[in-house]
């Protein structure tokens, strides 16, 4: 969005100010590092790159691009969300366990009712309480996955299923490149996309993040904000549980605790600033492609898991400082 | 410039240049100070004074240009590298960590004890406990302690920025005379202040900047303020508003606020007056009187302890600065960081008070709310080179976007805390025209300012409070800078003293009143 009234007076393009506004307010630079891992791929890699792999990729990238969705918003206000493992895992379950008795649409309203409400307890912690959402967030994860086992227990005898139309959403894939899950996200997306930009909701987010006394001072009621924020993310949350047990045919309560740190990562890629007031969706969708490629790539190539972890930590790290440099105040 | 003549010199600075992306902070600002003189650097504040003072004091490397300490060429990486080359600061905010006691705090910069004893007994602080923690000594003290820290090491340059801007009268009186005393000798002091009175009292020649470059330099006498202020003008002298303003016609006008017997724990105790449509009343008073409390609580921010506030006839108690602000009672604070999201666009933050409400969440009508935006850039005259952040705009700037927000969504009542602290002449001309304006259009103004003469330039009545209470009413007519400053010592105004006697029993009156400045 151009702002009102800028007066350039030079070629805007030859300023290193604009070439900084750049980087910050568009995600160029994931987008460029993104095209520089596709073209070390199809130079170095492995045969089976195919538009087969590709699918694939996106395939994977759905479910981790909407948890980083869910990072983003919170990160926006300076906050973070730790319990978008626990709760996409436990929706995965939790819609298996019960599809069989309620049915796959009721089940699915059941799950996403119950993760706004650890997201509203989330909110109401955070927004009212002033627990800071790094403590309430990891708290709420904890809580979730004991629920969870409770609910295990109970309904030990039923047993557990994937329900075959998650399965097709989180795994199949048409014209060989474009699986069933853009169905979710594009839908999703957009409304991450425009509610960041064009609400006023998306404002305040930006706001809170940036300045918490002015958007008081302005009359914003932050509590009323935050708690708003936690409920769409666990309900966010929710749905990329669904994608999660659909895309690996396993429910169970520990499935999507390993997508948290690198959902908080791809945030971080795509540009959006860990203290608030600055990011975007886009970029966090950029930097969810990245990861999953660079995990596509390595595990073609045959290196082993730990490799990949110590790259994605070093990734974060490098990014993060690289970040700063660029948008620093001189 | 020869060499010969550089050597003579202190410190000078020639050719300085800094742009801030597509904003040039300095063009060329050159700076000269001979050895034991008091030296001031005027300037507005888009002029690029406080990003000299930032070269200088190695917070900011310039693009360009020559810096040299006795002769010798000189550049500063960091704050500490300055003050090892003999260049120390002194800014508002006191440079102390709070957590730490005031003996650590000296330890930190290696200050010699004896040295710093000895200072702060000049500057009238005596019998101060080291062990005490920074964050229990008042406000007022630290910046003396700060002051004291930086006298103690004994620089060969002592920069003080805006160091008596925050200092109650009594304090400001001790700090100018310590720093008068400093000329002759072999050190020199930069001064910057926006109070004329404080220049006229210790600076021996002024350095005036005006749009990043140095316009002139100017022996401090009798009659240059004159001189001083045509340079930082340029050729734009903005015509004020008329100093006597007739008494507005309210009969029957229900007043916009009412407040009565009013009280805030001990800060406040019982407050009264009226604010009527279309009127500017001012608010006098010497630093922590209660005027901080008495704004926070109509602005929802604080909640009063007793008493009563009534908008437009209907008893209010606001719990949160929303209340106020649909109460129609608007809020410029004193802070500009309070009130800016600094990394968003002038557009999100002028336009921020339109989304804050639930019902108002949803989609924007970019039509409606850019052309509402625009309309309040236009009316404040606001710099937009630099619209993308607002931290990159320069101070004045910043404070016309805060006022804008509220310009933009129409205003019934607002309240300015000191509006043109720390801001250049030609946006507090703006700003004096803006709150003229916005009251014939029938709003209505309460405006505290630490500025006496803005008072008959911008009000048609003033109430001064003391010790928590109003101690007088006068109209703007009658409000000149001798009356006000005895009505805000709580002097009574017949009283017919020299001026120097007067000043002399004001200070002991306020240290009577705050023991804790004093200690």
């Amino acid at each position: 969005m151009r702002a009102v009234g800028v007066a350039e007076d030079r070629n805007p393009w030859l300023t290193a100010a604009a070439w900084r506004s750049l980087f910050r307010d568009r995600p160029v630079i994931p987008l460029l590092a993104l095209l520089g891992l596709l073209v070390i791929l199809f130079e170095l890699g492995p045969s089976n790159v195919s538009s087969a792999w590709a699918g694939g990729v996106f395939r994977a990238a759905v479910p981790l691009a909407i948890l980083a969705g869910c990072q983003t918003l919170a990160m926006l206000t300076g906050g973070i969300d730790l319990s978008v493992g626990a709760i996409a895992s436990a929706s995965g379950f939790v819609v298996a366990t019960l599809v069989g008795t309620t049915g796959l649409p009721a089940a699915i309203v059941i799950v996403l009712v119950a993760a706004g409400v650890a997201g509203l307890v989330n909110g109401i912690g955070v927004g009212v309480f002033k627990v800071h959402p790094l403590i309430m967030t990891l708290g709420m994860s904890l809580v979730v996955l004991g629920l969870a086992n409770v609910w295990q227990v109970q309904r030990v005898q039923t047993g557990a299923g994937v329900p075959p139309a998650f399965r097709t959403l989180g795994s199949d894939v048409f014209l060989t490149v474009i699986p069933y899950s853009l169905i979710v996200f594009v839908p999703v997306a957009l409304l991450i996309l425009l509610g960041l930009r064009r609400t006023g909701f998306g404002r305040l987010l930006y706001a809170i993040g940036d300045n918490p006394i002015a958007a008081r001072l302005s009359g914003a009621r932050s509590w009323q904000v935050i708690l708003v924020l936690y409920v769409i993310s666990a309900v966010l949350a929710g749905i990329a549980g669904f994608l999660i047990a659909g895309l690996t045919n396993v429910a169970s309560v520990t499935l999507a605790d390993s997508y948290v740190l690198p959902s908080v990562a791809a945030a971080v890629i795509g540009g959006t600033s860990i203290m608030g007031g600055r990011g975007g969706f886009g970029g966090t969708i950029v930097g969810a492609l990245i990861l999953t490629v660079i995990t596509s790539l390595l595990s073609a190539l045959g290196y082993p898991e730990a490799v990949r972890q110590i790259l994605f930590g070093a990734i974060i790290v490098a990014v993060a400082a690289a970040y700063t440099r660029v948008t620093a105040e001189s | 410039m020869t060499v010969t003549q550089t050597t003579d010199l202190l410190l000078e600075a020639s050719g300085i240049a800094k742009t801030y992306g597509a904003v040039v902070a300095l063009k060329s600002a050159s700076l000269a100070v001979r050895p034991g003189e008091v030296h001031a650097l005027m300037g507005a504040n888009g002029a690029g004074k406080s990003t000299l003072v930032k070269i200088l004091t190695g917070a900011v490397r310039p693009d360009s240009g020559t810096i040299s300490v006795r002769g010798k060429p000189r550049v500063a990486h960091s704050p500490a590298d300055a003050r090892r080359g003999g260049i120390v600061s002194v800014y508002q905010e006191p440079a102390l960590i709070p957590d730490l006691d005031v003996r650590s705090n000296l330890r930190l910069t290696e200050t010699p004890l004896p040295n710093f004893r000895h200072w702060l007994d000049e500057l009238g602080i005596n019998g101060l406990d080291l062990g005490r923690l920074v964050r229990e000594v008042p406000l007022a003290t630290q910046r003396v302690i700060d002051l004291a820290r930086a006298l103690a090491i004994e620089p060969d340059v002592l920069m003080l920025d805006e160091m008596t801007a925050a200092l109650p009268a009594n304090l400001t009186e001790r700090v100018l005379e310590v720093i008068g005393r400093q000329r002759g000798g072999d050190r020199s002091v930069i001064f910057i202040s926006h109070r004329m009175i404080e220049i006229a009292a210790v600076c021996d020649r002024a350095t005036v900047l005006r749009e990043g470059e140095t316009v002139g330099v100017v022996d401090v006498t009798p009659g240059s303020e004159e001189r001083i202020v045509e340079l930082m003008l340029g050729d734009i002298v903005q015509s004020m508003p008329g100093a006597s303003r007739t008494a507005q016609d309210r009969n029957g006008a229900e007043p916009r606020l009412v407040v009565r017997d009013l009280t805030a724990r001990t800060k406040l105790q019982g407050v009264s007056f009226e604010l009527h449509p279309g009127e500017v009343l001012g608010v006098v008073a010497l630093e922590g009187q209660g005027q901080d409390e008495l704004f926070d609580i109509l602005a929802g921010s604080d909640r009063p302890s007793g008493g009563e506030v009534r908008v437009d006839g209907k008893p209010v108690s606001f719990r949160h600065p929303a209340d106020a602000i649909r109460a129609g009672l608007v809020y410029v604070a004193a802070d500009r960081a309070e009130a800016l999201l600094p990394q968003r666009s002038v557009r999100e933050n002028i336009a921020l008070p339109f989304v804050t409400r639930v019902r108002r969440w949803g989609p924007i009508n970019l039509g409606r709310e850019g052309k509402a935006v625009k309309g309040a850039i236009e009316t404040l005259q606001i710099d937009t080179r630099a619209a993308r952040e607002v931290r990159r705009l320069s101070g004045g700037n910043q404070q016309k976007v805060t006022i804008a927000r509220w310009v933009a969504s129409g205003i019934r009542t607002m309240l300015c805390f000191d509006p043109t602290r720390g801001i250049d002449i030609r946006t507090k001309n703006q700003i004096y025209v803006l709150l003229r304006d916005l009251a014939a259009e029938g709003a209505a103004v309460l405006i505290y300012t630490s500025e006496l003469k803005e008072i008959q330039l911008v009000c048609d009545r003033v109430i001064v409070i003391f010790g928590g209470r109003v101690v007088g009413e006068l109209d703007a007519a009658n409000a000149d800078e001798p009356a006000l400053l005895r009505a805000a010592y709580n002097l009574k105004s017949d009283a017919l003293m020299p001026e120097e006697i007067a000043a002399e029993v004001v200070a002991e009156a306020a240290a009577a009143a705050h023991p804790e400045t004093d200690q």
